[in-house]
């Protein structure tokens, strides 16, 4: 099966790295998630209810929707403050990215351990510029908030694809489909990386993956 | 074609599509109330979230829907609109937005009704809640409240784009397939006020000629009232209760099934039950500081209500800063707190003659303090920076909550005559000070404790009685007009100006200041030695920090 690609690019300040992120991330996530689903006998589930919040950035001109989970919200801006640190300290050209991958696994016999296949990866791009004036950094905070409304029309327009979803797993699946470690909901399976870059697009650093929910971590 | 579906399956997707309905009309709605929504999630399913999502139902909105619907449903030709507007104080509207749920007829046969359509349908409702924060009107809902609010306007039947204006644009939302039709949802808005609101640095022409040509009578008279996008609480309500909820509200409990081909036990119960009061509270709301835009969109409406900003800002410990008058351009003023005492409100603006016209700032400060500087709000020219006449004419009433008898800065007069009332000079800092009034001056003696330091504060506690003060030695300067170099014209003429002005003077040192006490300058010096022995001790603490620096 192919795995889709979606690339986005942003240009920010450095103090809008974390908001720009968590805006896109969070959007993604937001169609990416169901309730918890409950199986029943018989082979049924029924599904948990998803509740939704905005947020307003502070140094954006913009609000985003998210899904009400506090833990996701947590495990979201523990990366991305990883993120925005490397940035910072990497003295590069600002340049770096963020992958979010949508995966399922498959279980593979003793002695493989179990197979990650993607079928989605959101990668977005990041450009972060040092502005002088205040007078430039106010049109940033505007000009960031309209591009930002453009790469959630971006998204939504992916998702409005109806391309491959992974088929809904039966009880004994369901792990391998969606990540149930969260109490509220339940979002795909995931994992987020992110790498800091040179202009050519290779990473300098050594690449940092930082594996949240992989339950493969040995 | 209906033959292919079989009755059961019909009856559900008509019930997903009219409770699809429902819910897009309380989303948009919500969205644009004003304030942030917030629901939450729940891990067990209550039978009562449509699509799996906590989407709230206002029951006004449910009604209005179920009232423009009329038993129908969305289909070709027939489609259900939700408008939304945006009316000023004077009573002038602009239509905003058209939301539309559309119904065309390709279909498609092979899809799931009970299981794919709910789950893209759900998906769809996302996109939906995504892209109504995405929209310009969302920052304007936002910011709704005493100039203008936003109403909505629920109809069926034929789109109606022509109040939109020229250039508007569309944004898709989604699409989902079904066995009797594709389902659209997309949004139609306006461009050409995004840019007003949005955009507080642009020059542009005066906002009114603008609007006044959007505000045109609608070629169709509203076949629905227009409803204002804020709820009230049953209690303010005029006494029109909506049932909370139907007698026969339709309750949807899904389950799934997972063995294929997916059979799917889908129950639909009718249940009767209370769901709570939506708890949305009235948005009306006063204008925060930063508004600067809400002003400009009203406009004849050159005034304000002190009081009602005093309830808003009255915990700010800043001075609230607003402009005034028709000029999208928003003048910054560096303010320092304004309630302590003596510390001076730097001025606005150069005088530009040409500006002066167009620009107006009006500063508030919530404390009853003796300080306040409202410039007019009206078509005087303002001068706040010049050694010309004393006595300045008091600021339009408008504005004018305490007296503001203004002295221009380097007035040479004995300070006796300036009553304490009039001690908000600019530059108040270079003014000479009579010795007599020290005591009672309030810049000198500083109600107690400031909430916030200034790095000014230090320098206002050199009087005018200790020798050799920097600002004395400002006296002999006339600064007319002030502009910084480097710094782009007119935008924010405000930023490097007044950032130069306000500290151009270091603060005193301490150890030249009176208030030391009677140490005097032969001890200074012959403490020096000792003081530079203990540093000589930690010489290697100072290199390591050297070392950092570099």
């Amino acid at each position: 099966m192919n795995c889709r690609s979606e690339v986005l690019e942003v240009s920010v300040e450095g103090r809008q790295v974390e908001e720009a992120m968590l805006a896109v991330l969070h959007t993604v996530l937001l169609h990416r998630s169901t309730g918890k689903f409950h199986y029943k006998k018989e082979g049924t589930y029924s599904i948990g209810t998803v509740g939704t919040q905005d947020v307003d950035c502070d140094f954006i001109d913009f609000t985003y929707v998210r899904v009400s989970s506090e833990e996701l919200d947590r495990a979201l801006r523990k990366v991305v403050g990883e993120f925005k640190d490397a940035l910072r300290t990497s003295g590069g050209d600002g340049l770096g990215q963020m992958s979010l991958e949508f995966y399922q696994k498959k279980k593979s016999r003793w002695p493989f351990s179990d197979e990650c296949i993607p079928w989605e990866v959101w990668t977005v791009k990041v450009h972060v510029v040092a502005l002088a004036t205040e007078q430039e950094r106010q049109i940033c905070r505007e000009k960031v908030g309209e591009k930002l409304c453009e790469k959630i029309i971006n998204i939504v327009e992916v998702m409005n694809r109806h391309e491959y979803l992974p088929k809904m797993p039966t009880q004994s699946e369901v792990d391998n489909v969606f990540d149930t470690g969260l109490r509220d909901v339940q979002p795909y399976l995931y994992k987020i990386s992110f790498q800091i870059t040179d202009a050519l697009g290779t990473s300098v650093t050594t690449t940092m993956r930082r594996l949240i929910k992989d339950t493969l971590a040995l | 074609m209906e033959t292919d579906l079989n009755s059961q399956d019909r009856k559900d997707l008509d019930k997903f599509i009219k409770f699809f309905a429902l819910k897009t009309v309380q989303v948009i709605v919500q969205a644009r109330l004003g304030e942030k929504i917030c629901t939450r999630s729940s891990s067990s399913p209550t039978g009562s979230d449509w699509f799996n999502l906590a989407i709230k139902d206002i029951p006004e909105v449910t009604h209005e829907a179920k009232k423009a619907l009329a038993g129908q449903l969305p289909a070709v030709g027939r489609s259900m609109c939700v408008e939304i507007s945006l009316k000023t104080s004077e009573g002038d509207s602009m239509e905003l937005e058209i939301w539309c749920l559309e119904m065309n007829e390709k279909c498609d046969k092979e899809i799931k009704v009970s299981y794919t359509v709910y789950n893209r349908l759900s998906l769809l409702l996302k996109s939906l809640l995504a892209i109504t924060r995405v929209t310009p009107a969302y920052r304007l809902s936002r910011k709704q409240g005493h100039e203008y609010v936003i109403l909505y306007r629920i109809y069926f039947g034929e789109v109606q784009l022509n109040g939109l204006g020229e250039g508007f644009q569309t944004v898709r939302v989604g699409t989902v397939g079904t066995p009797v039709g594709t389902i659209t949802l997309s949004c139609a808005y306006r461009i050409n006020l995004a840019f007003m609101s949005t955009r507080q640095f642009e020059r542009t022409p005066p906002i009114m000629g603008i609007i006044i040509d959007h505000f045109v009578d609608r070629p169709y008279p509203s076949s629905s009232p227009m409803h204002p996008c804020n709820y009230r609480t049953t209690g303010e309500d005029t006494g029109v209760t909506y049932p909370s909820v139907e007698d026969s509200q339709e309750v949807c409990t899904t389950s799934f099934s997972t063995s294929p081909p997916s059979q799917c036990v889908f129950t639909v119960t009718k249940a009767h039950f209370q769901t709570p009061t939506p708890v949305v509270t009235d948005t009306l709301r006063v204008p925060m500081a930063g508004l600067a835009f809400s002003h400009q969109l009203s406009s004849s409406r050159l005034s304000y209500q002190p009081a009602a900003l005093g309830v808003g800002s009255a915990d700010l410990a800043y001075p609230v800063v607003f402009a005034a008058g028709l000029n999208t351009t928003h003048t910054h003023q560096l303010m320092v707190p304004g309630k302590e005492g003596g510390v001076p409100l730097a001025p606005n603006q150069p005088a530009h003659g040409a500006q002066a016209d167009q620009e107006r700032l009006a500063t508030y400060t919530p404390s009853d303090g003796a300080h306040c500087a409202a410039t007019p709000s009206s078509s005087e020219g303002t001068e706040t920076v010049s050694n010309s006449s004393d006595g300045r004419a008091s600021p339009h009433d408008v504005l004018e909550t305490i007296f503001a008898r203004k002295v221009g800065a380097f007035v040479n007069k004995p300070i006796n005559q300036v009553t304490l009332t009039s001690l908000d000079i600019p530059f108040a800092m270079f003014a000479p000070k009579n010795l007599e009034l020290e005591g009672a001056d309030p810049m000198v003696n500083p109600p107690d404790s400031p909430e916030t330091a200034s790095p000014l504060q230090g320098s206002l506690h050199s009087d005018g009685s200790s020798g050799g003060s920097g600002g004395n030695t400002h006296d002999d300067f006339v600064m007319i007009d002030f502009k910084p170099a480097f710094s782009k014209d007119d935008i924010l003429p405000m930023d490097l100006g007044t950032f130069y002005r306000e500290f151009q003077n270091p603060p005193q040192l301490s150890s030249l200041s009176i208030d030391i006490g009677a140490q005097s300058m032969a001890e200074d010096l012959d403490s020096l030695p000792e003081k530079l022995a203990v540093h000589e001790k930690n010489v290697r603490e100072f290199d390591a920090f050297v070392e950092t620096l570099q």
